[in-house]
């Protein structure tokens, strides 16, 4: 039997999604795999969204290339812990590159919530923010009040990089949504409303 | 060009040259015997930045990123580290995102160490089963002519191409 993975936090992560969206400014988002893209794209379909529907593990690195493209822009990856853990070494490289405009933050609820709610490692003592923390990420925090996220708005959005956030959020998921699937659809028109240029 | 008869030519003067024309900004890498002549240039060249990552996927996602955010990269591998990236390519496929790759070729040509061998044999039918196209060079003279068409076929059509560059070319050695 599958034991389903449950958590004490209380934040929502939809709710979390759509207040850090709202003070996204001209900021470019990358989703990673799972709810994250359903979480972003139920805020605003922005064209400088990329959904990244696949790819497991790149969402940071994904981010990363832009981030050196578009040095003058926020760049956002919102993603969830599984699809961190499946990309752990992203945050060396990261670290290491010190991105002074990306920013990545972590729903994590302690499971993979589009496969059944199985336990990932976050929820049996790895600590992705004490990861990010010895990677050298400039700033890194643990959300996991209302207040905390209110408090960090700033740092997410405007603090030099790279940044990096887990906000902890209940197991519960929210109704998925009819986000754009096609990836050469998605990838131009990110690319055109990034760039200023057509594909 | 240099003369490519001269005893100092190396491929890697060439291909650097071109990374140049053709504006390459981003260059990702896990460092590699046969490519470290190319290595220790683009290092040295403030035009382009060089990342090391942990593991070759890492750079096809950063390749992905760099033409999305509007800069050319190219991604550096030894044929070990291509297993590594199947899954990422599905990105390049999907979104009919440009790929150029530099792969240098161990278990193949006069190789020493047993356990090069499997991954290099797989290397070419792994790429292309991704859906990587792929451009065998295994003379010196070759490789910037190869890498130059690759560009084309990558930047100009779209498409994930890598240049796959025999042991004949580095020499068999290398460590295990």
């Amino acid at each position: 039997m599958v034991v389903k993975s449950t958590n004490k936090y209380t934040l929502q992560r939809r709710k979390v999604v759509h207040r850090i969206l709202e003070d996204r400014g001209d900021a470019a988002v990358v989703t990673g795999i799972g709810n994250a893209v359903h979480d972003v794209a139920s805020a605003n379909d922005d064209p400088k969204n990329m959904y990244l529907a696949g790819i497991m593990g790149g969402a940071a690195m994904v981010a990363f290339g832009v981030a050196l493209a578009q040095p003058k822009r926020r760049i956002l990856v919102i993603t969830g812990d599984g699809e961190l853990l499946a990309g752990i070494g992203s945050l060396a490289t990261i670290g290491v590159e010190q991105p002074k405009n990306l920013s990545i933050i972590v729903i994590d609820n302690q499971a993979y919530g589009a496969t059944g709610n199985q336990h990932t490692h976050t929820g049996r003592g790895v600590d992705l923010v004490g990861i990010a923390a010895a990677s050298g990420f400039k700033k890194t925090a643990l959300i996991t009040t209302n207040a905390e996220l209110e408090a960090e708005l700033q740092h997410i959005h405007n603090q030099p990089g790279p940044y990096f956030a887990v906000v902890k959020v209940m197991s519960k998921t929210s109704p998925r949504i009819n986000a754009p699937k096609d990836g050469t659809y998605v990838s131009r028109r990110f690319r055109a409303a990034v760039t200023g240029e057509s594909a | 060009m240099v003369n490519k008869k001269s005893k100092t030519w190396h491929w890697s003067q060439d291909v650097h040259q071109l990374f140049k024309k053709i504006g390459i900004k981003q260059i990702a890498y896990v460092p590699d015997g046969g490519l470290a002549k190319l290595l220790e240039r683009v290092q040295a060249d403030k035009s382009m930045r060089s990342v090391v990552l942990t593991t070759e996927e890492e750079g096809v996602a950063q390749m992905a990123g760099a033409w999305l955010g509007g800069q050319r990269g190219v991604l550096l591998t030894q044929s070990g580290g291509v297993g590594n990236c199947i899954n990422m390519l599905s990105m390049m496929q999907e979104c009919r995102i440009p790929l150029l790759s530099l792969v240098s070729m161990r278990g193949e040509w006069g190789e020493q160490y047993p356990w090069q061998v499997p991954m290099g044999q797989s290397t070419i039918p792994a790429l292309e089963a991704a859906k990587v196209i792929v451009h065998h060079v295994d003379q010196a003279e070759k490789v910037p002519e190869t890498v130059a068409a690759a560009a084309k076929l990558a930047f100009d059509a779209n498409r994930a191409v890598a240049v796959v560059l025999s042991q004949r070319i580095a020499g068999s050695g290398g460590q295990g």
